[in-house]
């Protein structure tokens, strides 16, 4: 599923990184804790997250997450836009909630989580 | 190649900077994806429990062509009960922390998944010393 598509699909607006639009997305990940999405393996994932600070943004970064979706009509301050944009990343924001978002994209077919890495031994 | 940062408790928007600039620097230096990742998310992790736990503190990341070491010192109040704290779920991060999105208590065990070798050095009213290890096989790059 393409950032275009998902931007359709979810009423989003792009807020920064036009040049993913065509990018396709293997599959998606739901989180507010970001130690959760740390925990996280999957190559081609789109993070949706309630968390709006530069954690979410340095987050998605070292975890190679190149397109973030807030949800529930959050915006991310300039600040985070403009270290997004020099990142090379896509941000986009819905009114949805969080479970309406994730649910529209299962319904559209982005069917695949990442998995969760096994245990620390 | 030693890179000095230190982590400020009480800015949010400069915590995981370094970590961050560490995985530049890395990827500079030709390091492949999947290990930058590893030293990027364990770095973090670290980082981030400084600021959130601690206060702050200093990281020294140490760059050689087969590892990279990242030592995390700060005096905080030190862990309790190490062994507790390893555990999945664990933390004992109040709700104001949680709302700035730590407190999964994952970053412990993330650190150890992501490491291959940690030590914690650790004692309540003194401080903790973080260790992180990470080897490095398979460089990628020009200058590698
Ligand atoms: N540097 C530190 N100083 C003092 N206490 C710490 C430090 N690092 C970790 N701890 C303690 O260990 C617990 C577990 O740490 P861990 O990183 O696994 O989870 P967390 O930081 O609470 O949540 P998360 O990392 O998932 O956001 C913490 O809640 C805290 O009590
Ligand atoms: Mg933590």
């Amino acid at each position: 599923m393409t950032v275009r598509e998902i931007a359709k699909i979810l009423d989003a607006e792009l807020i920064t990184g036009e040049s993913l639009l065509d990018t396709d997305l293997a599959a998606a990940c739901g989180a507010d804790l970001m130690s959760d999405v740390m925990a996280f393996v999957k190559d081609g994932v789109v993070l949706l997250t309630g968390l709006v600070n530069p954690q979410a943004i340095r987050t998605a970064d070292l975890m190679d997450i190149r397109v973030v979706v807030f949800v529930r009509g959050k915006h991310p301050s300039k600040d985070m836009v403009a270290e997004a944009t020099s990142n090379g990343m896509a941000l986009l924001a819905t009114d949805y909630t969080m479970f309406v978002a994730c649910g529209r994209l299962y319904e559209a077919g982005l069917r695949s989580s990442g998995t969760r890495a096994p245990r620390a031994s | 190649m030693t890179l000095h940062y230190d982590v400020p408790g009480d800015d949010m928007s400069l915590a995981g900077k370094a970590s961050t600039e560490v995985k530049r620097a890395l990827s500079r230096l030709g390091v492949n994806p999947a290990e930058l990742k590893r030293v990027a998310v364990a770095m973090y992790e670290a980082e981030m429990n400084m600021v959130i736990h601690a206060g702050g503190g200093v990281a020294n990341a140490t760059i050689e062509p087969d590892k990279v070491t990242v030592v995390l010192e700060d005096s905080g109040p030190g862990i309790q009960d190490l062994d507790m704290a390893m555990q999945e779920g664990f933390s004992t991060a109040p709700e104001r922390m949680r709302e700035l999105g730590f407190g999964a208590g994952m970053g412990l065990p993330n650190m150890k998944r992501n490491s291959d070798y940690l030590d914690i050095d650790t004692e309540p009213g003194r401080g903790t010393r973080v260790t992180i290890v990470v080897r490095l096989g398979t460089p990628t790059g020009p200058d590698a």
